[in-house]
């Protein structure tokens, strides 16, 4: 049984209210900090514990907490970014839905770590219910003195309030987000200045993910340093992986970072294997924006080493033989899926997320899913892959926010490990419905 | 101070130049013709530029501190100069190969209606695809089609031709008074709106035809009266109570067909002008005009064949009034009418 920092008592009946979070130690780390640490020593902590951020990009919060700029007189902010929206990601929603008041301790160590009298949780617009859930355990922080004016008597003061989205995807990239929470429409804004100079109306904030900010609390509790001990290398602590796809066990699992892949999918601690006895063909391992691997790369690295699920080890061989850790959203597929139904899916969802300020996004996305839908009727030709190839690369690295690149990656993964694939549907167009073939044509070119 | 090197020309800028605005300076020093194409930044205009990545460069030396080269293509538009910093962008084929792709993206769902269109001719778009587009086009799919739509009297919209440069919105939002209109929708299927079709009401509401670098926002008093490059533009002055009254008269025989606001070699407006002197003062008495205007910004009209014959005209006149007598010559004897 590995170690669980965050959902160790996810199971407990009733853990969502405030007096059974107490009772199983929450708010501890709150005392702690407000009661013998300055802001300081816990910016000092997050450092040494090496956390990185949980939302994707993987930056060392504690890094990103020292850049945030102190002038007098201007207040600071704290944003959760509680807008995961990825195809495959739902580890936020898990740990919101069961256990608020670990978000919401988290929301208070790190406010007062960074100086922040006012902070926002940012919740998705479809995730109504929760913002439900976290409104309910606010109100019962506010009346048991951990929200509000001097916090258990220590003199800090702190308000914490819930901003639903409207439900766009695009409100999940930091500045657009802030966009949002001033109420304009969300489109990211062009950086620099970045949001810990100039963030939410002009002041300097901090965003971070909902995992990153329940993270806080395990590590004022057990020390930075302890926290560093947990997980491989310079992946520290653990991770929500929230697995789905094709496996016997679908659902979201705190693992200690460096787990091998193949333990994650086949132990029964984790995924439980694939479901109905089938082989693994691909994973998508970091939510739908990161590159899909097939089986042989998943497992391995192309040096032949296990791969574990880590962010170097994950990241190992770049974008020609690796992937990125990236949100923990971690998509299985069998061998009875279509990798370019699958790629299909997902270029549809960024066409209709792309918020369209920037040409290359706006037009790109669409044209690319258009093409796929060429091959999904079964009229493609071969110059469309070398198109679709040619229509990524120009857009990825040209736009103002990363959605540009996370609608490229995955077709460029698609076309440069499942090539073969695309030239069945053109050769064999009627083929839509006999994957299979794919995944012993796959083998072969393996063996 | 800082020094940057855009395309192995050196120049020194004060601190906060955006790479862009450097090379452009390059550009009137030298002569040169380095300065990125932009099509959504507008110097007159707040917080405008970084949309339509067409002003892309690479950066190959970040600066003399940290030498590293930029990962990816920068907008210029948007990214200051440090010092020491070494820019490519004629002179990268990988860049321009970058700006073909983003040029694509920007004609896949326009109209190519250029025939029928007021703006060709003083198009940004048309030039663009002139100098950094491909000769053919790889999308096969329908283009995404809106109905035109009258935004008050005076004002066309036609959402096809339309690139969301913003330049249009930033200019009801920072000019005029009580914005009433915006981009509605996402994605490819964005629209300029105004709010319920609410006409837009303002005595400078008809710069945003101006700033519109395609045919989207257009004239209305102008439509179809005449192809640009067969109007003369002409400098002309009124005195405005509301505006400068500093315009350029697009002018045909003695007929006032049109009438702008005067823009620079970057096809920028040099001062805003109201709506008065812009659809209703269309009588040449209106006006005091100054002389034939120098159209510097790269586009069929800046072959400026008014402006030559203007010099030809001063020319001849000069010689027709050239004392002759004193060489020997006769009265006129230069005067090429005589020949």
């Amino acid at each position: 049984m590995s170690k669980k920092l965050l959902l160790a008592n996810d199971h407990i009946p009733g853990i969502n209210t405030l007096e059974v979070y107490r009772q199983h130690g929450g708010y501890k780390a709150l005392e702690k900090a407000l009661k013998s640490m300055k802001p300081d020593d816990i910016v000092e902590e997050v450092k040494k514990s090496g956390l990185r951020g949980r939302g994707g990009a993987g930056f060392p919060t504690g890094m990103k907490w020292s850049f945030l700029a102190k002038p007098e007189g201007v207040p600071r902010y704290l944003v959760c970014n509680a807008d995961e929206s990825e195809p495959g990601t739902f580890k936020d929603r898990y740990l919101m839905e069961r256990i608020p008041h670990l978000l919401i301790e988290g929301m208070i160590v790190s406010s007062y770590a960074l100086g922040a009298n006012t902070s926002y949780i940012y919740v998705r617009g479809e995730y109504f219910y929760i913002i439900k859930i976290l409104q309910k355990a606010i109100k019962e922080a506010y009346a048991a003195g951990l929200l509000g004016k001097n916090i258990l008597g220590s003199g800090y003061d702190l308000d914490l309030y819930v901003q639903p989205g409207g439900g766009a995807y695009i409100c999940g990239e930091e500045t657009a987000l802030l966009e949002s929470l001033e109420g304009k429409r969300g489109n990211p804004r062009i950086k620099p200045p970045f949001p810990a100079v100039a963030g939410l109306w002009g002041c300097p904030t901090v965003v971070n993910n909902v995992e990153t900010i329940a993270a806080v609390v395990p590590i004022v509790n057990i020390s930075g340093d302890e926290y560093a001990k947990i997980g491989i290398g310079k992946s520290t602590g653990t991770k929500l992986i929230s697995a789905s796809g094709h496996i016997n066990k679908p659902g979201v699992y705190e693992i200690e970072l460096g787990v091998p892949v193949e333990e994650f999918i086949y132990s029964d601690e984790y995924c439980g294997g694939i479901r109905n006895g089938k082989k693994l063909k691909a994973v998508v391992a970091g939510g739908s924006s990161v590159p899909i691997l097939p089986t042989e790369l998943i497992l391995k690295t192309a040096k032949g080493e296990p791969r574990l699920m880590s962010y170097e080890s994950l990241g190992d061989g770049g974008f020609a033989t690796g992937t990125m850790l990236g949100s923990g959203g971690f998509i299985v597929m069998d061998e009875d899926t279509s990798v370019v139904k699958n790629l299909f899916t997902f270029a549809r969802f960024y066409h209709h997320e792309s918020c369209g300020q920037c040409s290359p996004c706006r037009e790109g996305t669409g044209w690319m899913e258009k093409i796929l839908q060429k091959f999904i009727d079964g009229k493609a030709t071969m110059s469309d892959i070398d198109l679709l190839w040619d229509v990524q690369s120009k857009i990825e690295g040209k736009t103002i926010c990363p959605l540009g690149e996370a609608a490229a990656w995955p077709v460029a993964a698609a076309i440069r490990h499942f090539r073969h694939e695309f030239e069945e549907y053109v050769n064999r167009p009627e083929s839509i419905h006999d994957v299979k073939h794919y995944f012993r044509l796959n083998n072969i070119e393996e063996a | 101070m800082a020094k940057v090197t855009i395309d192995d020309i050196t120049i020194e800028v004060p601190d906060g130049t955006t790479i862009l605005q450097a090379a452009r300076m390059i550009d009137e020093q030298h002569g040169t013709n380095i300065a990125p194409p932009t099509m959504c930044y507008y110097s007159k205009l707040k917080t405008t530029g970084g949309y339509c990545r067409t002003c892309i460069v690479s950066v190959t030396q970040g600066s003399e501190k940290d030498p590293r080269p930029m990962p990816k293509p920068v907008a210029s538009c948007r990214t200051t100069v440090m010092d020491g910093m070494v820019v490519r962008n004629n002179t990268s084929p990988e860049l321009l190969e970058a700006r073909a792709g983003v040029v694509e993206f920007l004609l896949i769902n326009h109209p190519l209606d250029c025939p029928v269109c007021d703006q060709a001719g003083e198009c940004h778009l048309q030039d663009l695809g002139y100098e950094n587009g491909k000769e053919a086009t790889r999308y096969e799919f329908p283009r995404r089609e809106f109905e035109p739509i009258d935004i008050g009297d005076k004002i066309k919209l036609h959402m096809n031709r339309c690139i969301l440069c913003y330049r249009c919105v930033k200019t009801c939002e920072q000019i005029t008074d009580g914005r009433v209109h915006g981009v509605i929708n996402r994605g490819d299927h964005a629209e300029i709106s105004t709010y319920i079709e609410k006409a837009i009401d303002n005595d400078f509401s008809g710069n945003v035809i101006d700033v519109c670098p395609v045919g989207a926002l257009t004239d209305r008093t102008f439509r179809f009266k005449s192809r640009v490059w067969f109007t003369n533009p002409v400098d002309a002055h009124r005195d405005c109570p509301t505006c400068s009254g500093k315009v350029r008269l697009w002018m045909k025989g003695k007929d006032v067909l049109r009438v702008t606001a005067r823009k620079d070699r970057w096809g920028e407006v040099e001062e805003f002008i109201c709506n008065t002197c812009r659809f209703d003062k269309k009588d040449v008495t209106d006006w005091r005009i100054e002389g034939p205007s120098k159209i510097s910004h790269h586009s069929v009209i800046s072959q400026n064949h008014n402006e030559l014959r203007q010099v030809q005209l001063g020319v001849r006149k000069q010689l027709q009034q050239w004392d002759g007598h004193k060489y020997g010559l006769g009265e006129g004897a230069l005067d090429p009418n005589n020949q």
